[in-house]
């Protein structure tokens, strides 16, 4: 029987592996926008195995909201990239630096 | 580009996860939604943008220390919360559930009953993405030479028609030029 503690230790494995993607990507938008949705994805995992293991419906509901914002924001962030692309015809994370101080 | 499809891979794994935890309908919905769509969009940026690939692979040594200090320092601290005994795991029996619950029912009775509030933002957070993607990324075509009727009706006659020589009574151009 698959205990919920290994459930958990997935989602964390999957979180780290998002956020060491984040921090040692800085040549590649659509990298940091792939990281994202893994970070997204391990959030998920985590709640359904709660929904599972405390018999409540909610936390599917919840990752059902998120599946969506998630979507959602995924699609807006490859406008904002292909935007981007047309006007600076590269991906580099850090041409992004208009807004700096 | 083999980015994505790991992404991909991943994507099925996890759904085989929620498989097995229960959740068919949110299983499907990974995979028809998620990888389908929005994977799929991944994949056409990836394919659309043509970039130069030299210029990615630099940089990567010097952050990949940092990256997997902290990435680590995340996983343990995660673990190490969930797995002490003041969060109270062993209090959470896995119960085997019969073959015959419905997930794809459950879940709809919930939706449409206790959250119906946020499942109809839900819907307009979708309306409010698809306009945002269209217009931030619509581009009109220069040559197109489509009519507007509004324009048509509100042409007036002297947008159209210029008198540029006078004539007097006898039909005679007169010296005077325009009017």
């Amino acid at each position: 029987m698959i205990a919920l503690f290994d459930y958990l230790v997935v989602s964390a494995i999957l979180f780290g592996l998002g956020v060491a993607g984040i921090f040692i990507n800085r040549k590649n938008v659509i990298i940091l926008l792939m990281c994202v949705e893994l970070i997204l994805l391990a959030v998920s995992t985590n709640f359904i195995a709660f929904s599972h293991y405390l018999q409540d419906i909610s936390g599917q509901v919840f990752v059902f909201f998120i599946l969506t914002v998630a979507a959602a924001e995924a699609a807006i962030g490859l406008a904002i990239l292909v935007v981007m692309f047309r006007k600076k015809k590269t991906i580099d994370v850090e041409e992004l630096d208009t807004l700096k101080g | 580009m083999r980015a994505v499809l790991c992404l991909v891979m991943s994507f099925f794994a996890a759904s085989g996860l929620w498989f097995l935890l229960n959740a068919e309908f949110l299983a499907v919905t990974l995979v028809l939604v998620y990888v389908g769509a929005v994977m799929v969009l991944f994949l056409f940026v990836v394919m659309m943008l043509d970039v130069e690939l030299a210029a990615i692979r630099e940089g990567f040594a010097k952050h990949l220390l940092l990256g997997l200090v902290v990435s680590v320092l995340v996983i343990a601290s995660l673990v190490y919360a969930v797995g002490t005994k003041s969060f109270g795991l062993e209090a959470s029996i896995p119960t085997l559930q019969s073959v015959n619950t419905n997930n794809a029912k459950i879940l709809g009775e919930v939706l449409y009953t206790n959250f119906l509030y946020p499942f109809e933002l839900a819907g307009v957070l979708l309306l409010v993405a698809i306009v945002a993607a269209i217009s931030l990324t619509f581009r009109r075509r220069r040559e197109s030479i489509a009519t507007e009727p509004s324009k048509q009706v509100q042409v007036r006659k002297s947008d159209r028609v210029r008198l540029v020589i006078k004539m007097d009574k006898e039909g005679l151009p007169t010296p005077k030029g325009e009017i």
